[in-house]
């Protein structure tokens, strides 16, 4: 696409930016209606009980309560993954976490229905507790959940590309590390909050503060027996997600029934310590990583192995599982891999997608090892990266597709911009740089709830005014999807952003879109939003070209114009243009939709990785580490992004931004933990500091000095060749750290966070003459399934497994030219591509 | 949100009014002035008074005073002490005690009174009730265990004042009004070193103002650890008040916040120094000897035995700013700001 562009890449203001800087923008916390009531949870003081009985009575009987509500009242398990439909809005016969909701007050405010709480007797029989996944694996009675591969594992599996014994045997070098990535939960500034109404048509309405409102529409649907149909759910502008508001909470289904009980608005807004009780966080990942590597740093195969924390209910955590092993082949040649990757359940608030899901642990595992193998081999560990670089158009091992990969250019955009090679290894003590790099998807390649339809539609209205309405399911979470809506439509049709307004996250006004989770909207909302403005376009275009008698061909909209190429007084205004069509066509409405292309992986496991296309991130960091105190310092942060092209870039560069400020706060001092009280005198396993204060994130004053570039080669898949933004630029900062530790003082600390009595403790180890590292000292022997075979691209797999018991033999269409074909078909923008009808 | 429990407001027209109103049930009422210690306090049932007594209103307890050295009025805001150039001039430690407290919203509000009396705090009682109803409450609040040392008699919530150990190190004293009478303490003598019973101002008394000494020739300074640049309350701070003689130290007080359940002077460090110069030597000793001091547990932010460990580099750091070394460039790297 060569034609200049007039909004698309032109730093702008978002568009929602008035309202959220005016204040005037309306978070569901916000939302005030007649005979609005508030609701309060009552959560369990216990980490896993059976819940013998409950008494309301005398809650139900205090003044200013209008209704109690236990979980006899929600019998519909519900869940965001199909797989894992294991919540209850209340619970019914058990508590799993201490913040486990039991009941429900619904009172005319909030201090009441507080107090209300404190009158509802619950007995409990308590029940041997999980604080970590090895006590999980240790017990598997009494079981957490009644579902789940065995015991207290909810999933276990084993997927293998190639032989990677063999290819270690054959290495020069066997690299065997063993890595920690300590839980961390989102920290959106927002409290989730949720209104649940019944509208004057009699049907169901739930503001709230959602990413997913798709979602939320499903599981109230299910969980309350009520025809989708009869329920609109509206996401409010979230306050900051991060993936935290991406499941169905109970609140919102609570919220929901009562209303529709009560016949009145009902209203509840969680608590900070609440938000850390829904959590759905990063998982706290153990992994170990053996890499064949020969002398010249070239990567012969990989066997991972990833144990993970998935706390007390499914959430996305089968996903997360698969993600922890999914994306260590888009970046670099692995031409062998093997993941095994085991999530159990533990007595605590459940793990699942926070940013990166699942990857960003397991990057750091990599790029660290990386970092370690260079250190061994004597080559800078840029080179080391530059000589390894996945192709671009290929497939992984895992039959994942590369589409473009700017990957090359990140790292040496950011080797030159930090003076790397004057720094790495040359800086005093104290003083060091590291780098590291990552990759993440741009949008799930397959949907949650297995169909053919597709992952995003936009729908178009123009209007005489000259105005023109974009509707889209997607979700506004601070992100700027509204935004990239607008000027995706206002691009195509020559108009200014202004003129276009965003109707989004309305389930009864808005096409479906899956929702802002996986880094999907740009790339997904925004082939969309093409696709419907270019129809749109066509209308337009067929109406003015036959009234100024001009060819269409030559019609070019700009400038709030539609006028001839050559001749470029011949035209009328896009107001006049939009009138002529309505005149012509009747009134001017078109739709868009996209579905990824046709995945390659076809074996079990596979939905989990793949992607339109991805987005590569390099980074440099400094660090200033005392090594009397341990203190650490950051005082600046080079990192490079390939981003496709950025739709706005001030937005680009703000997501950049603010991953960096994340992936410090991960790096250095952010953890979701967990205190247990000693056994002989209480059963107590509470989360340490539920508070927005004693959870440590950084601050403005912690922040470092950031040096942003963009790397924008447009890839065929994206939205005027978009790729994410959200997600991928956290993922290096954790070992880019961790590196630039080792850099300064020559110390590994293999597990975030990276705090200074951890240095200390690993340069007290250097010094005794032990290894010189802070970090776990082993992984656990895990009974294993068999794997999942599956051939590698290049040795004639087909995308399938070979011994996979669930799957017919007989499978007649070439899968070889099919795989080939969807490869292709990669190169195209995927938004009529057929789904793939695959059972997997 | 997190609600407040009921409770009658008062609001006195004078000092003598509310110290009175005080004296008619000071076990159930409570003093507000800035209201960011007891404000989530309420709204988390550590504290539930019947009865608060709002001392916002009396403009008198605001007003900071030269005079024979400095009087500031206990209802002077962190803010305001943060802008007073004569307090950044003549007493520069506790002018970074007061600028690095919480934020500058929360400094807005906050004030040295309140600062002074700020409740000690802990890992397991800065919980709202729902949590500690989960750990069976502890000691300090509905409970009867400690849960930081199960087997301790007393409760262990750590001081967590930045001025306190400032104005301990200063010499300064504190005065407290009742109903029955008027009388000055030593901030010295203000703590006790128990996470319960941790000022020794009556129930029924009014902390009014603190009067730091004349002290010309003096040099202070403060530095405070904590995770990170801002919010977060100190997890071991050192405060360092000195007056040289020539390169000699002709009187010193070392005080320690943030490492026992009141703010610990080190006698022994400061005895250590008296008369001597400020050579490495004599700072490394000084700061083993403040370290001895120091009994962090494990109830705030980061581990005890590096917040242990760090009281040696606070101390360190503190005695070479007096010494007048340039200790610009580790300030901005603990502190996250130039102070």
């Amino acid at each position: 696409m060569t034609v200049p562009t007039r909004v698309i890449g032109k730093p702008r203001h978002r568009v929602d930016g008035r309202a959220k800087v005016t204040g005037q923008t309306r978070f569901a916390d916000d939302l005030i209606f007649p005979r609005m009531l508030h609701g309060r949870l009552l959560r369990s003081p216990h980490p896993h009980a059976r819940i013998v009985g409950i008494d309301t009575a005398k809650a139900a009987a205090h003044p200013g309560v209008h209704l109690v509500l236990t979980g006899a009242s929600f019998p519909i398990p519900y869940g965001v993954l199909p797989v894992s439909h294991d919540e209850h809005a209340l619970c019914i016969d058990k508590v799993r976490f201490v913040g486990d909701p039991v009941a429900a007050v619904i009172a005319r405010d909030e201090a009441t229905a507080d107090a209300a709480l404190r009158l509802i007797d619950v007995e409990y029989e308590p029940l041997r507790t999980y604080a970590t996944p090895e006590e999980s694996l240790a017990h598997p009675e009494p079981r957490i959940h009644d579902y789940g591969d065995e015991g207290n594992i909810h999933k276990i599996v084993s997927l293998q590309f190639g032989e990677v014994e063999a290819a270690l045997d054959g290495a020069d070098h066997v690299f065997d590390d063993v890595f920690f990535f300590e839980g961390n939960t989102h920290l959106p500034l927002e409290q989730h909050a949720c209104v649940g109404l019944k509208d004057p048509d009699g049907k169901l309405v739930l503001y709230t503060s959602s990413q997913t409102p798709h979602y939320v529409h499903r599981a109230l649907a299910k969980a309350l027996a009520m025809p989708a149909a009869h329920i609109r759910v509206i996401a409010t502008p979230n306050g900051g997600g991060f993936g935290g508001k991406s499941d169905p909470f109970n609140h919102e289904v609570v919220a929901a029934k009562a209303a529709w009980i009560l016949d009145r608005p009902v209203k509840f807004c969680l608590n900070r310590e609440e938000v850390f009780y829904c959590h759905r966080g990063r998982h706290p990942v153990l992994m170990r990583f053996r890499t064949g590597v020969n002398q010249d740093g070239t990567i012969t195969g990989m066997d991972v192995r990833t144990l993970l924390d998935g706390g007390s209910y499914g959430s996305y955590g089968v996903a997360s599982t698969f993600y922890t092993g999914a994306l260590q082949t888009v970046t670099y040649r692995i031409p062998t891999y093997h993941f095994r990757g085991c999530r159990t359940f533990t007595n605590k608030p459940p793990c699942g997608p926070k940013r990166g899901h699942g990857t960003p642990q397991s990057r750091f595992g990599q790029e660290i090892q990386l970092d370690k193998i260079a250190e061994k081999l004597a080559i800078d560990p840029a080179d080391l990266r530059l000589n390894i670089v996945a192709p671009a158009n290929s497939l992984t091992a895992n039959f994942l597709r590369v589409g473009s990969i700017g990957l090359a250019q990140c790292i040496r955009t950011v080797v030159e911009r930090s003076n790397w090679r004057e720094k790495h290894g040359k800086l005093p003590l104290g003083r060091g740089v590291g780098l590291a790099c990552s990759s993440y998807l741009s949008g799930a390649g397959l949907p949650i709830n297995w169909n053919d339809l597709p992952h995003s539609g936009v729908q178009l209205k123009l209007d005489r005014s000259g105005g023109v309405t974009a509707f889209c399911g997607a979700t506004e979470i601070g992100q700027g999807s509204d935004d990239v809506l607008v000027a995706c439509v206002a691009e195509i049709l020559g108009v200014d952003p202004f003129d276009v307004r965003a109707v989004t996250g309305d389930t009864d006004l808005t096409p479906v879109d899956l929702g802002s989770y996986s880094s999907r909207v740009t790339l997904m909302m925004g082939n969309a939003a093409i696709q419907a403005a270019e129809r749109a376009r066509e209308i337009v275009a067929q109406a003015v070209a036959a009234r100024l008698d001009v060819p269409q061909s030559r019609l070019v909209f700009a400038d709030r114009r539609v006028f001839d190429s050559e001749n470029p007084n011949t035209g009328m205004t896009f107001q006049e243009a939009v009138c002529v069509a309505e005149a012509k066509f009747g009134t001017i409405g078109t739709t868009g939709s996209y579905t990824p292309p046709k995945s390659a992986a076809k074996f079990k496991g596979g939905g989990v990785g793949p992607s339109p296309t991805y987005s590569y991130t390099a980074a440099v960091v400094e660090v200033e580490v005392d090594p009397e105190t341990g203190w650490v310092v950051v005082p600046k942060v080079w990192i490079a992004h390939d981003i496709g092209k950025a739709i706005n870039p001030t937005l680009a560069r703000g997501q950049v931004e603010g991953s960096v400020y994340m992936g410090i706060g991960e790096a250095l001092m952010e953890e979701q933990v967990f205190r247990r009280l000693p056994a002989r005198l209480s059963g107590a396993l509470v989360h340490k500091f539920p508070s927005l204060l004693e959870y440590k994130s950084p601050t403005s004053l912690d922040m470092p000095e950031i040096v942003t570039d963009l790397i924008e080669d447009p890839d065929p898949a994206g939205p005027f060749g978009a790729k994410e933004v959200g997600q991928g630029p956290l993922l290096p900062m954790m070992p880019a750290i961790a590196n630039a530790v080792f850099d300064a003082v020559g110390v590994r600390i293999d597990e975030v966070p990276i705090t200074p009595e951890k240095i200390l403790k690993a340069l007290a180890a250097k010094a005794a003459g032990k290894p010189a590292r802070y970090g776990p000292a082993g992984f656990p022997d895990i009974a294993w399934p068999e794997p999942l075979r599956v051939t590698p691209p290049w040795e004639g797999g087909d995308g399938r497994a070979s011994n996979d018991p669930s799957r017919k033999s007989t499978h007649h269409v070439d899968a070889g030219v099919e795989a080939k074909a969807a490869f292709r078909a990669a190169g195209l923008r995927g938004s009529v591509a057929s789904a793939d009808k695959e059972v997997r | 949100m997190m609600r407040m429990p009921a409770f009658t407001l008062k609001t006195p027209r004078a000092i003598a009014e509310a110290a009175q109103w005080l004296a008619e049930a000071p076990a159930e009422t409570m003093l507000l002035a800035g209201g960011t210690d007891l404000v989530p306090n309420m709204k988390r049932k550590q504290q539930t008074p019947k009865t608060v007594i709002a001392l916002r209103s009396l403009t008198a307890l605001r007003e900071i005073r030269n005079g024979t050295g400095l009087t500031i009025g206990a209802g002077a805001t962190l803010t305001q002490i943060v802008n007073d150039a004569r307090i950044r001039a003549s007493v520069p430690g506790l002018w970074q005690a007061a600028a690095q407290i919480a934020t500058p919203h929360l400094r807005n509000m906050g004030t040295i009174g309140g600062n002074l009396c700020l409740d000690t705090r802990c890992t397991y009682y800065d919980q709202n009730f729902e949590w500690r109803q989960a750990i069976d409450f502890c000691m300090k609040k509905d409970g009867r265990t400690c849960w930081v040392a199960t087997s301790s008699p007393r409760c262990l919530a750590v001081s967590s004042t930045d001025t306190a150990p400032m104005l301990q190190a200063l010499g300064a004293r504190v005065h407290l009004i009742s109903a029955s009478g008027e009388r000055d303490v030593a901030v010295a003598d203000l703590y006790a070193n128990d996470g319960m019973h941790y000022l020794t101002r009556r129930s029924d008394e009014i902390l009014t103002n603190v009067a730091i000494p004349a002290l010309d020739g003096w040099r202070s300074t403060y530095w405070k650890l904590r995770r990170r640049g801002s919010f977060d309350f100190p997890v071991a701070s050192a405060a360092v008040a000195a007056r040289l003689d020539g390169d000699a130290v002709a009187e010193i007080r070392i005080v320690l916040g943030a490492v026992a359940s009141r703010p610990m002077a080190s006698p022994k460090a400061a005895a250590l120094l008296a008369g001597q110069r400020l050579t490495d030597d004599a700072i490394a000793a000084a700061a083993d000897a403040a370290y001895d001091v120091a009994k962090p547990m494990d109830n705030t932010d980061y581990e005890l035995v590096w917040r242990k460990k760090m009281i040696r580099a606070l101390v360190t750091y503190a005695l070479k700013e007096v010494r007048g070394d340039d200790m610009r460039e580790q300030r901005v790297r603990i502190a996250k700001q130039i102070l």
